[in-house]
């Protein structure tokens, strides 16, 4: 028996009714964008409002995806965050299994430096990016697109999987040693076996990250044919079509959706990075 | 058996030494492609954007490098006379009053709500409260413009049920920067949420059954139990959400463009938009300015907050 307090029973219940209201506040404007997505542009510019569409259309959907090019502009989010997922969990796996678990000269400095750019706004460093993109002839490219992302993305990526293989226990990989396995093979027969908890994690967070970053698209991407959806959302809500809500509530829905499915599917292991981060 | 245990201690010796020296090989050999990428995409940058600061570079200097010059501290002394700069840090200022406040207030309410107010549907709320969280900033701007458009939004029709004449909030100078920390603190509570659940959680029960004992209310649990136990978290929390919400651009970006009047410039946005002019000494120089008021900034917080 614990005596550890809770409210009476009334006090509960007006909780209850406080946290439900709150909730209609954060989780009311998504459902507010999916349903203003399949109503008619007429019907958006009625007043009063209309709660639930009158007219169900998918409109808005088929100019999006016909008249405008939003399959381009998906393909172009989904390349450039799986890429820089991949290598964000090579990277960040590697560098962590040595700052974890292998001595070696300038480690500490090495962790330091990476964790420090935590604090460096990427106002900092992208018009030198931009400048070394441009060199590399790599402005308006894929590549030009992923790799100042995945560099953005690398260093908490770093600490997730440093933190988490630390705690990995140093004898099955001393007795791995001792039978003669060398560091590639105890690093991909042991370690990334065991990290799968934090590569799951990490997976979703870069994915995240990387589809819902916008500053670093929309300076490298240069024509339409490489814009991903936020840069393009972002452009056509302050262009011509800044009006046309229809259409910018389906480009939302577009870009919104598929991340709030993988997050309602996959939401432990969210709360598992926070954990794993080691702080409490 | 003895005669052959000599030879071959030597060569052991040397390979314990050689081992040493092949670990910190192979060590940097799984650091070197992460390592390679930062120095140039993250090390490199910072160290050039600093050198930039100090000198001229326009955008059509890249083929001509020749044309670049030294100048010295003249773009930071520029800066200060520049008005829309000036405002620029005004307006990030009263953004991260406004925000950061906001966020870390809410995000503990709740946190402290689902850690011991409620029993039931936990999960349910935190994963509802964290759904803004894990979308692009720039869709739940667009979703927030239309939220709020003066006659159409769904703000106002709510407003105008209950009889109050809304604001035209986004166009209205003095209305449109409360919208944005609004929608951005709408935006960070869920993260800081999960972080004080997880200080929360680390605290020990036994702690408050003896402050129970002693007849402590629970006002007195919260300000000298769960606060000064939640120390260090707090500090976590203010310095992530103070550096993530100094560099604010997608809102202002998407909902207002920096107006009216320049009220929602942000100093981020300034930059870009000295980077889109191709003044790209000039855009460097305001980037560490704001960089050095983040520094500036999280010293504070940990002087603050520091655990004693």
């Amino acid at each position: 028996m614990t005596v550890t307090p809770r409210p009476a029973p009334t006090a509960r219940g007006l909780l209850y009714v406080v946290l439900s209201i709150g909730l209609v506040g954060f989780a009311g404007p998504f459902v507010w964008m999916v349903l203003s997505a399949f109503k008619p542009e007429g019907e958006l510019r009625r007043v009063p409002t209309t709660w639930l569409p009158e007219n169900v259309t998918l409109d808005n959907f088929r100019t999006i995806f016909t008249g405008l090019d939003f399959p381009t502009y998906f393909t172009n989010s989904v390349i450039v965050a799986a890429a820089v997922t991949l290598g964000n969990l090579a990277l960040c796996s590697m560098l962590g299994y040595a700052l974890a678990k292998i001595e070696f000269p300038g480690r500490r400095v090495l962790f330091l430096l990476v964790i420090g750019t935590l604090m460096i706004p990427s106002m900092v460093t992208f018009v030198p990016q931009f400048v070394l993109v441009a060199q590399f002839g790599l402005v308006n490219t894929y590549p030009g697109l992923v790799l100042p992302i995945l560099a953005l993305a690398g260093p908490l990526g770093v600490f997730l999987m440093r933190q988490y293989i630390s705690e990995l226990p140093d004898e099955l990989i001393d007795s791995a040693r001792i039978d003669g396995a060398g560091e590639l093979q105890i690093f991909l027969r042991i370690i990334v076996p065991l990290a799968k908890p934090a590569l799951a994690t990490l997976t979703i967070v870069t994915f995240l990250g990387a589809w819902n970053n916008f500053l670093i698209p929309l300076v490298m991407a240069q024509t339409e044919d490489k814009y991903t959806l936020p840069v393009a959302l972002a452009l056509y809500s302050v262009g011509q079509n800044s009006t046309k809500f229809g259409l910018l509530m389906a480009g939302a829905v577009v870009v919104v959706l598929p991340v709030l499915l993988i997050f309602v599917v996959l939401q432990r292991y969210f709360v598992q990075g926070i954990a794993m981060t080691g702080f409490k | 058996m003895v005669a052959d245990a000599i030879p071959v201690r030597r060569p052991v010796a040397r390979r314990v030494l050689s081992l040493r020296a092949r670990r910190g090989l192979v060590a940097w050999g799984f650091a070197l492609p992460f390592v390679a990428l930062f120095a140039a995409f993250m090390a490199g940058p910072v160290v050039a954007s600093l050198a930039m600061s100090f000198t001229d570079l326009r955008g059509t200097d890249l083929r001509n490098p020749l044309g670049v010059n030294f100048v010295g501290l003249d773009n930071y002394v520029r800066l200060f006379g520049d008005e829309v700069f000036v405002q620029s840090l005004m307006n990030t200022a009263v953004f991260v009053l406004g925000s950061v406040p906001l966020t870390i207030v809410s995000a503990l309410a709740v946190a402290l709500a689902l850690n011991r107010g409620i029993t039931r549907l936990r999960t349910f709320f935190r994963v509802g409260y964290y759904l803004p969280v894990v979308t692009s900033i720039v869709a739940v701007a667009v979703v927030w413009r239309f939220l709020l458009q003066p006659d159409t939004g769904v703000v106002n029709s709510l407003l105008r049920t209950v009889g109050i004449a809304g604001p035209h909030w986004l166009d209205d100078p003095l209305f449109a920067m409360p919208s944005i920390i609004i929608m951005t603190a709408w935006r960070g509570m869920g993260f800081m949420m999960v972080v004080f659940l997880a200080g929360l959680q680390a605290i020990p029960r036994d702690v408050y059954e003896a402050a129970e004992i002693d007849g402590a209310s629970r006002w007195a649990q919260f300000r000298f139990v769960t606060l000064p136990m939640l120390r260090p978290t707090m500090l976590f929390a203010v310095v992530i959400t103070s550096i993530g919400q100094l560099q604010f651009i997608e809102e202002p970006f998407v909902m207002t463009r920096g107006g009216p009047l320049n009220k929602t410039l942000s100093v981020s946005m300034d930059v870009y938009s000295q980077f889109g002019f191709g003044n790209y000494g000039y855009a460097s120089a305001m980037s560490y300015v704001l960089f050095v008021v983040i520094v500036a900034l999280t010293v504070v917080w940990f002087r603050l907050l520091r655990p004693r």
